[in-house]
């Protein structure tokens, strides 16, 4: 079916740091000739924001505002017009990985809000008869190892009734007192959450336990902003009554792409939090909240 | 002439197997490239279409979370775009096997490079679980396909026609809908079982991966339902045997990744020769399935695909298995909580059987969490489910069992280790029987290839164990013996009878006459005095010696005297080499010949009479052979003093004569714990507690008066003192105590029932004359001492003096 364009990138997991140099080769495939207008290679990085619909209403005025934010875009000519011979033609590449000045290379993260995509666009142009090909592919940023700003923050935590907000009767709760800690609330995002927890005792029945990893992304400017917490993943680390007294771990692996390290820009911000939520058998909720500050190392 | 025939057999032809080897250069035809099969890829073939749509939810796999397939990275990696996954379907030999059971002998053969045959494998047990835990009960299956709207495209001709409808069946559910198969018969169960494990590899060789990876989520899923609790054992038969084909299909797809330059890796390959691409899926498979939502299916999978660790690092599998351990202690049922442990333990045993730790972890965690059973939550399942708790109990049992098997594989030592633990336990609180059991045990498991060798310290203080807690009935076992044999290295045997006889000293609370046990220990005690050569230390000597002697101090036949010398005669012909067993001996006879007399008031009978008298020719006898001149010289005064007092006064006379006569014999230095000191104190000593006896003895009526007094006097004369001592004058000065003392009417004490001197010459002048007579000389001896002492010896000589005055004052009755 005619003429294939595809990029293949060099690693296999696609990850690069800036100041490494990208590279791979252009594959085309095709039974015949190819006649072409040039081929160009296009490397592009951006940060799309976008605001939710509840804070539409509100931020209307700055709604046009939130354009995407350009953090690369460059292209290479790779091939002059001309023609290329049938079968397969693999054409090499390298992309140095570069700030354009002072636009730093965030970490590559998908959210909800919040988008930090680098792509690599292959463009061929052909003359009117045929259509121009294209072919996009995504390649991973990681940002630079934030050497020695790490500091170990652990965390140990007590919840019993008396220890919890939003409250409406008190009085009705079932008595309880689950007793934790976490290793560190500073994570390495490579590294996952760890910790413990320990249902001392609780008069209704345990139903489950589980890790609720969120994602906190304001979008905003002078005029105002949006923060938006919405949930990436949520993870059950105990499922029924528990034995009483027995140290449960807590562990979660931060997912790749939908986590990065906390981001804070005069624009944006991509902050993380895990909630342990803790669910009884007669469906009282019971969550606690612990902000968490993801780096790479 | 050696060269020719050497160089032709060199030359000759390798052996090729052209089959294998155009197996392993076809993987090459299809072309493997960095790049094409990343999991990224699809996401930017389709982001200008559906970016929007995708901007929300959650990368929780589970239904219950809505995911969006399309942005996951693994399902991207998973479409069956990728050139691997074609390659995967023709090579995967698990896809072309149609029925489960020959899957399984495949998987059984694949086992046994990890662990020995001699390991029961899993496959033996499960058809006796499914056996014996059935129920007539209706089942359901509840099934919750997610979002996965792909079909399988086509199903192997081998699937029988109703299978096919059945599949087409699950292939129907639609998009987020629940199925929930209700009412079934277990042959029902077993069957739709079987139709997931086909289905789900179907869907691997039609490259639905995630469709794969959904079902066998499901499937564990199902492991957390415990209604119809006594099918559990069964359910967990069946759907494990689903996540062991999965495991096995992840694992050998990227072990085929692995292909480099037609070469497949060796079956002990390491991480580094692992390629990127291969590293990259199978990082791709731990990612999505660390975000499975719910507990219990993501323990299971991540269990079923344990063995990918090896792609990853060396370290994976022995870092992954603790984590996995302490995981199950979220699983609040304690049935399903036992049931994961016995599946972690059967994927340990098969990639790792080294790392035990985990196994013992996970039987700990389980005796931690047995309280749960009588705690209300799984009190009032029972009570729903008509359950009672003995048949619940036994759901437990074939986990149990599997843990343990697991733990105790190819562990003498550690098997040893338990052992010696448990068997305490065993004493304590049960019979003689299952202490028999245990030993039993373990003579079988230390028995072959002389496993006991390896293990004596254990071995030795499981048998102490035993000792201490039941000593005398634990002779008596028909097992003693044959465990006794086991300790065939001397050393070893020495201090086992050791501790033995320590308990035995320790825990013996009244002596014994058990014919049985005598002969036990009087074995055992043997063993130990044939130990002693030239070369055993004092030390050793003494222990022995101390432990033999507390064994015969608890020996007592009542009032079978003759019986008790009788042991006595045995036991100095057992124990001749170690001197204090002999002294001990001498004085526990000596001791028979006082009870005796005690027994009799006094009074003895011609029977008792000649018994006691054997006691003292027993005595009489066993002396000479001791090589202490003290312990000689001590032992012939203590045993005369017996003698007198059961009237044998000829035979004491005869003790004390030997007594005299060695005397000349005792040397200047003896051995005093080691080291050299002088006799002199000991000699002083010995002699004042003499002359104390010699009062009571009466004389001879053959010998002269005063005979052994006299004999005695010539020996001190005779004997070398120390130039400058004035040890002689000393003794001398108490042979005056002694001799005024027998001029007395009435001596100051007795020995009952016999006459000594004041009573046989009643104050006769004769024998006073002969005593002054002695008094002279004695007298006349000290004074010349006394001559010859220097200026600078004043404060001795006033000493002297002053004893000597008040000497005088006492012989002569003179007023002070």
């Amino acid at each position: 079916m005619g003429t294939a364009l595809d990029i293949k990138i060099k690693r296999a997991n696609k990850v690069y740091r800036c100041g490494e140099v990208l590279s791979g080769v252009v594959v085309i495939t095709s039974k015949d000739t190819v006649q072409h207008q040039g081929i160009s290679l296009t490397m592009e990085g951006s940060v799309n924001l976008q605001l939710s619909a509840k804070s539409v209403g509100v931020f209307e005025a700055f709604y046009n505002s939130v354009k995407p934010i350009q953090i690369i875009n460059s292209t290479i000519e790779m091939v002059k017009p001309g023609k290329l011979p049938s079968g397969k033609t693999e054409i090499p590449f390298e992309f140095p990985l570069h700030m354009k000045g002072n636009k730093v290379l965030y970490e590559t993260y998908h959210g909800v809000f919040v988008n930090i995509q680098y792509t690599l666009r292959c463009d061929m142009r052909r003359s009117l008869l045929a259509k121009d090909l294209t072919k996009t592919c995504e390649f991973i940023v990681h940002s630079l190892s934030q050497k020695g700003k790490l500091m170990p923050s652990p965390v140990d935590f007590t919840i019993t009734p008396e220890t919890l907000q939003n409250v409406k009767e008190r009085a009705s709760l079932p008595k309880f007192l689950i007793r934790g800690h976490l290793s560190s609330t500073n994570c390495i995002i490579t590294q996952p959450l760890t910790g413990e927890l320990v249902v001392e005792n609780a008069e209704a029945a345990v139903k489950s336990i589980e890790l609720q990893l969120v994602r906190v992304e304001t979008c905003g400017c002078a005029e105002g902003y949006a923060r938006d917490a919405t949930e990436i993943q949520n993870i059950q680390i105990a499922d029924g009554d528990v034995c009483r007294g027995l140290p449960i771990p807590i562990y979660m692996v931060f997912p790749r792409l939908f986590t990065c390290p906390t981001l804070e820009t005069t624009n944006f911000k991509v902050e993380f939090e895990v909630n342990i939520v803790v669910l009884l058998h007669d469906d009282h909720l019971i969550t606690e909240n612990f902000p968490l500050k993801l780096c790479r190392m | 002439m050696y060269t020719f025939p050497l160089l032709f057999l060199l030359r000759h032809a390798r052996s090729r197997n052209y089959v294998s080897e155009s197996e392993v250069c076809k993987l090459e035809s299809v072309p493997l490239d960095f790049g094409d099969y990343h999991p990224l890829k699809p996401i930017t073939v389709t982001e200008s279409k559906t970016k929007k749509m995708n901007r929300k939810g959650s990368t929780s796999s589970t239904s219950s979370s809505s995911s969006s397939s399309v942005m996951d990275p693994l399902s991207s990696v998973l479409d069956g775009t990728d050139p691997l996954s074609l390659f995967a379907a023709a090579a995967d030999p698990v896809t072309t096997t149609a029925t489960m059971d020959s899957t399984r002998k495949k998987r059984d053969k694949d086992d046994s490079s990890a662990v020995g045959s001699d390991f029961e494998p899993w496959s033996s047990k499960r058809g006796e679980i499914l056996s014996r835990y059935t129920t007539t009960e209706k089942l359901s299956i509840n099934l919750y396909m997610g979002s996965e709207k792909g079909k399988a495209t086509t199903t192997g001709s081998a699937v029988s026609e109703k299978v096919r409808t059945r599949l087409e069946e699950l292939d129907d559910l639609e998009e987020g809908s629940q199925k929930e198969l209700l009412n079934l018969t277990q042959q029902d169960y077993m069957n739709r079982i079987e139709e997931l494990n086909q289905s789900l590899k179907d869907a691997w060789s039609s490259d639905q991966k995630v469709k794969a990876l959904k079902i066998v989520i499901q499937c564990s899923k199902l492991l957390s339902d415990t209604t119809v609790i006594q099918f559990y054992p069964s359910k967990f038969v069946l759907i494990t045997d689903i996540l062991d084909t999965f495991g096995k299909l992840v694992y050998e797809r990227i072990l085929s990744m692995c292909v480099d330059s037609r070469v497949s890796l060796p079956d002990n390959f390491s991480p580094e020769s692992v390629n990127d691409t291969a590293k990259e899926t199978c990082l791709n498979w731990f990612f999505k399935i660390a975000s499975i939502r719910e507990l219990i299916p993501r323990f299971y999978v991540e269990a079923a695909i344990l063995k990918c660790n090896k792609f990853l690092s060396k370290t994976g599998i022995s870092e992954c298995l603790p984590r996995l351990t302490s995981m199950i202690r979220g699983i609040g049922d304690p049935l399903v909580a036992v049931y994961a442990r016995a599946y972690l333990c059967r994927v340990g045993m098969e990639v790792a059987p080294q790392l035990k730790e985990s196994l013992n972890k996970n039987f700990f965690d389980f005796l931690l969490t047995f309280k749960q059973i009588h705690g209300d939550t799984v009190q009032n399942q029972l009570v729903v489910q008509c359950v009672e708790i003995p048949l619940y109990l036994t759901l437990y049992s074939p986990a149990i069992d599997w843990i343990l098997q697991c733990i105790a594989y190819h562990a003498p030592e550690d098997y040893i280790n338990c052992a010696e633990v448990w068997v305490e336990y065993t004493c304590r609180h049960f019979t003689n029987r299952e202490i028999n059991t245990v030993l039993a045990d373990v003579i079988k498991h230390m028995t072959p290839d002389r496993a006991f060798e390896d293990a004596y310290p254990q071995v030795n203080n499981l048998f102490c164990q035993i000792c201490k807690n039941l000593m005398c009935i634990f002779l008596d076992e028909e097992k003693f013996l044959p465990f006794l044999d086991m300790f065939q290295k001397e050393s070893v045997r020495v201090e086992v009878c050791k501790c033995i006889m320590e308990s035995f000293i320790k825990h013996q609370q009244e002596s014994t006459k058990d014919p049985v046990i005598l002969n036990a220990l009087l074995h055992i005690c043997k063993t130990m005095h044939d130990s002693v050569n030239a070369l055993t230390l004092e030390d050793e000597k003494r222990m022995l010696a101390a432990l033999i002697n507390g064994f015969i101090k608890m020996v007592s036949f009542g009032r079978d005297f003759e019986q008790q010398l009788s042991f006595y005669v045995e036991a100095r012909s057992m124990f001749c080499n170690l001197e204090p067993v002999l002294v001990q001996l001498i004085h526990s006879v000596n001791q028979l010949a006082m009870e005796t007399r005690k027994v009799m008031k006094g009074n003895h009978s011609r029977k008792t009479a000649a018994f006691v008298r054997a006691c003292v020719a027993f005595c009489f006898i066993t002396i000479p052979s001791l090589s202490s001149i003290f312990t000689r010289l001590n032992l012939y005064l203590h045993s005369g003093q017996v003698a007198l007092a059961n009237q044998c006064l000829s035979q004491a006379d005869a003790f004390f004569k030997a007594a005299v006569s060695l005397v000349p014999e005792v040397p200047k230095m003896i051995s005093v714990d080691g080291k050299m000191r002088p006799s002199d104190a000991f000699l002083l000593e010995f002699l004042c507690n003499f002359f104390s006896t010699l009062l009571v003895v009466p004389d001879h009526p053959e010998q002269g008066v005063l005979f052994l007094v006299r004999g005695l006097l010539n020996v001190i004369q005779d004997y070398t003192w120390e130039d400058n001592s004035d040890d002689k004058v000393r003794i001398y000065t108490n042979v005056l105590h002694l001799l005024s003392a027998m001029t007395q009417e009435a001596y100051i004490y007795h020995v009952d029932k016999v006459d000594s001197n004041d009573t046989l010459y009643g104050g006769d002048s004769k024998f006073l004359t002969e005593i002054n007579k002695l008094c002279e000389t004695v007298i006349a001896q000290i004074l010349d001492h006394l001559k010859t002492l220097g200026k600078e010896e004043v404060c001795s000589y006033s000493r002297l003096c002053s004893d000597y005055n008040t000497l005088l004052r006492c012989m002569l009755k003179l007023p002070t």
